[in-house]
């Protein structure tokens, strides 16, 4: 019980922030792909492939900040790929979405085998090095928990606020919001929904490619098979769970990035079966899913978008 | 004068059907000016054309006298021409001012909603145009009527001079209604022209300046309405003579055929949407539901089929307890329905006629040996239903979205009462149809009642309810405030019941 007491420290929240901010990235990407009616089931492939195109160039390059520029392209074009399919092919999501995400395991797979002879993991490279917030630091328990990170978890509410700002404040935001519940009306009143769809659902690749720089280029500094670890689906759930509201998505990938770190922690204590421990945000998932957002209303109907 | 549009030889063709054939069309300048045809005549096909949805096969339009190319909607509205659809284009989360200012948004630095001056100028078009509206709130919360105003300012914030209105008033409430004809004409006096599309010959009558009416794609003629009538425009649409009135022989029996016993269900919106309805529809009448749109008429047509949660009361039918059966049940029963939303609940409109037809007897008249349908009885069926309903449509197997709306509902109708229903629940049954069409479905409703059946119609249109009901009752915020015989009754009367007023 001691043991399990010790476990709740500034080390935790730490942690908790840290393992949130690649969920909180995909998620708000998620989001900006579901505001104009496209499912991005994609996010995990994503993500990974970002994760992997990051590494890649930070080998080749030797700067781990070439290599998260790289991991938002990938990311981008991937997103281009998404909205290729749905928006102008009018394709099934989630045949799309799930296509990405079997291409993404095994194309990483088969390039690592063909840059560093294994499939298993790359070779260390440079990464993104932890910023220390010199005033900050110096507060007790703030500062441990907020005083040191990566850049990216930095970087993670000011876009969230960007994000809301955006949603909220500006004529594109409008226009967004518009296109995703009724494209039709937001056609007639001048508005160009094909190039909001594509430039959201871009951008939504584009999020999950620094989700995945952060986690193969901050958190680690190799690229592992299979690293993303379904954390692309966890942030689905944190998007629904935060109804599709930036804050409340961000809200919500800090509770997922919690059940992330505790599960890191209590393995450390062996007092379960890992394999039990592992399973705490995959359980939390869907324990959420199934029960807190069953009413959650999507922003959008999720059908392409044909003129008439 | 020019002319503030001008149509010239304007032909659009779709697969198997010319919609506008070599049709000449022109607009004064503040003119409200009616289009009137029976649907599927090319009225809303010409006007899509004119707003940059359709583009013509051929034809030129004039704009205050000038030759221009309108390839969308866009173009349409720089070149001051507005359009309010019959399906309203407005986003249902956003506030009135989003949708008015959507697509064209004024801003602070060219990043931020300048919010001020979107609320300062919306709010200035409704005094103008004394349109009231509350701008603030979000458009899912709006009667229909005031999101219909919101399509208006809509079009006037985007600078229309010409404003088309589609079939505006198939929505609306008589008092409602009103108020539209009363927006108008304030448009009329400020300059404005207005091209007032519809199927309804009072009202065109009632508010335009000149009437051009269409028949299958072609027009039939353009008449002052001062100088005209009903009767005149009615030939010239259908091209025969129309006959409305019904006669009301039937008598209410012994037992009801359906008994509503203190009916109470919630709206989507989680309100009470009926509070203790108690109503008894007998064999061999038509029973007619009255009242302004909202007050619970919707939820009690689905509290009747099943498709809502009763939070209280009983529906029996012939005396049984139906009120915990399945929707498939109570059609296997013998209740019929004609829904009030054709699109969503009536048709399949990715379906074909025959299969549209078939649905909801698929599993018992049309089976083979209980599981593959039976497709050769199904399409003698769907044969016979197709002549003797005189459905218009290339054959069955077309798809029934390529139907025109009246040739949809006669699906649904020869559907349904094939059946051979002792019940019929008949919701808005011909909204949005046009004169044949609506006649018929009337006729068939009668033929209903004279082969035994209770008719219960629910109808927002008050002189439908006059011309078919034998008993009429008055539904208001959510229960039947009156039931009358309707030769012992008056409009006067029933308009106040309805209102929520005078109930001795």
């Amino acid at each position: 019980m001691v043991e399990l007491l010790d476990l709740i420290n500034t080390g935790l929240f730490a942690a908790a922030i840290r393992m949130a901010t690649p969920i909180a990235y995909a998620a708000l990407g998620g989001m900006f792909s579901e505001r104009v009616g496209v499912m991005n089931i994609g996010l995990e492939g994503i993500m990974l492939t970002s994760a992997f195109g990051g590494v890649a160039v930070s080998y080749y390059t030797g700067s781990a900040w070439l290599g998260v520029v790289a991991a938002v392209l990938v990311g981008g074009l991937l997103g281009l790929f998404h909205a290729i399919i749905t928006v102008k092919y009018a394709g099934d999501q989630v045949v799309s979405g799930t296509g990405i995400n079997i291409l993404a395991a095994g194309f990483t797979a088969y390039m690592s085998q063909v840059i560093w002879g294994t499939r298993g993991s790359s070779d260390a490279v440079n990464s993104i090095p932890d910023l220390t917030i010199p005033v900050l630091k110096q507060i007790p328990v703030l500062g441990e928990v907020f005083g040191t990170h990566s850049p990216l978890v930095y970087l993670m509410p000011i876009i969230t606020a960007a994000s809301y700002y955006v949603l909220f404040k500006t004529p594109l935001g409008l226009r967004i919001r518009a296109v995703g519940e009724h494209p039709t009306a937001a056609e007639t009143a001048g508005v160009d929904v094909v190039k909001i769809k594509y430039m959201c659902i871009i951008l939504s690749g584009m999020l999950a490619g620094i989700g995945g720089a952060f986690l193969s280029l901050s958190h680690l500094n190799v690229f592992n098979k299979g690293m993303t670890g379904g954390r692309g689906f966890i942030a689905m759930a944190a998007m629904i769970f935060g109804k599709w509201m930036p804050f409340s998505v961000f809200g919500a990938s800090l509770l997922f990035g919690f059940a992330d770190a505790l599960q890191m922690r209590l393995q450390s204590l062996g007092i379960l079966p890992p394999q039990i421990i592992l399973a705490i945000p995959y359980v939390l998932t869907v324990a959420i899913l199934a029960g807190v957002v069953g009413k959650a209303k999507p922003p959008s109907d999720y059908k392409p978008y044909e003129k008439e | 004068m020019t002319s503030a549009i001008q149509m010239v030889d304007i032909t659009k063709t779709f697969p198997g059907v010319t919609a506008n054939d070599n049709i000449d069309f022109s607009v004064d300048k503040a003119e409200i000016h009616g289009l009137l045809g029976e649907n599927g005549a090319g009225k809303s096909v010409l006007m899509s054309i004119l707003y940059g949805l359709y583009k013509p096969d051929s034809g030129d339009i004039l704009v205050d006298g000038e030759k221009v190319d309108i390839s969308g909607p866009s173009d349409a509205m720089r070149l001051g021409i507005g359009m309010v659809h019959q399906h309203f284009m407005l986003v249902p989360s956003l506030t009135v001012v989003e949708n008015v200012i959507l697509g064209r948004e004024p801003t602070v630095n060219g990043v931020t909603l300048d919010m001020e001056r979107m609320l300062r100028d919306v709010a200035e078009s409704c005094k103008r145009y004394k349109l009231d509206v509350d701008i603030e709130a979000p458009v899912y919360q709006l009667p229909v009527g005031v999101q219909q105003r919101v399509e208006i300012l809509k079009a006037l914030y985007r600078g229309a001079d010409v404003l088309i209105l589609d079939e505006p008033t198939s929505v609306l409430t008589p008092g409602e209604t009103e108020e539209l004809f009363n927006a108008v004409r304030e448009l009329k006096a400020d300059g404005k022209t207005v091209i007032f599309i519809s199927h309804k010959l009072r009202e065109v009558l009632a508010i335009c300046d000149r009437i051009t009416v269409l028949k299958r794609g072609k027009v039939v003629g353009t008449v002052l309405a001062a100088e005209t009538g009903e009767g005149q425009l009615a030939e010239m649409m259908v091209g025969r003579k129309i006959v409305y009135e019904f006669t009301k022989e039937a008598e209410c029996g012994l037992e009801p055929v359906l008994r509503l016993e203190g009916l109470e269900c919630l709206s989507d919106r989680g309100i009470p949407a009926l509070r203790g309805l108690d109503l008894d529809l007998c064999g061999s009448e038509i029973l007619g539901v009255a009242g302004v749109e909202g007050n619970g008429q919707t939820e009690l047509v689905e509290a009747v089929m099943g498709l809502r949660e009763l939070t209280g009361g009983s529906v029996k039918l012939d005396g049984q307890d139906i009120t915990d059966t399945q929707p498939k049940t109570r059609i296997q029963m013998g209740v019929s329905h004609i829904p009030e939303d054709r699109h969503k609940r009536a048709i399949v409109p990715d379906f074909s006629v025959l299969e549209n037809l078939v649905l909801g007897s698929q599993r018992d008249r049309f089976t083979r040996n209980g599981v593959s349908i039976d497709f050769a009885e199904a399409k003698r069926f769907s044969t016979d239903m197709i002549n003797d309903y005189q459905i218009a449509t290339p054959g069955p197997e077309t798809l029934i979205r390529y139907l025109s709306g009246g040739n949809q509902q006669r699906v649904v109708v020869a559907r349904e009462f094939s059946r051979d229903p002792p019940v019929v629940i008949a919701a808005q049954p011909t909204r949005g149809l046009d004169v044949g069409a609506t006649e018929y479905v009337r006729r068939k409703l009668v033929e209903m009642r004279d082969h035994g059946a209770g008719v219960l119609l629910i109808s927002a249109d008050l002189d439908e309810i006059w011309a078919l009901s034998d008993r009429v009752a008055v539904i208001y915020e959510g229960s039947i405030v009156a039931v009358k015989a309707v030769d012992e009754t008056d409009v006067q009367e029933i308009g106040l019941l309805m209102a929520g007023g005078g109930n001795e």
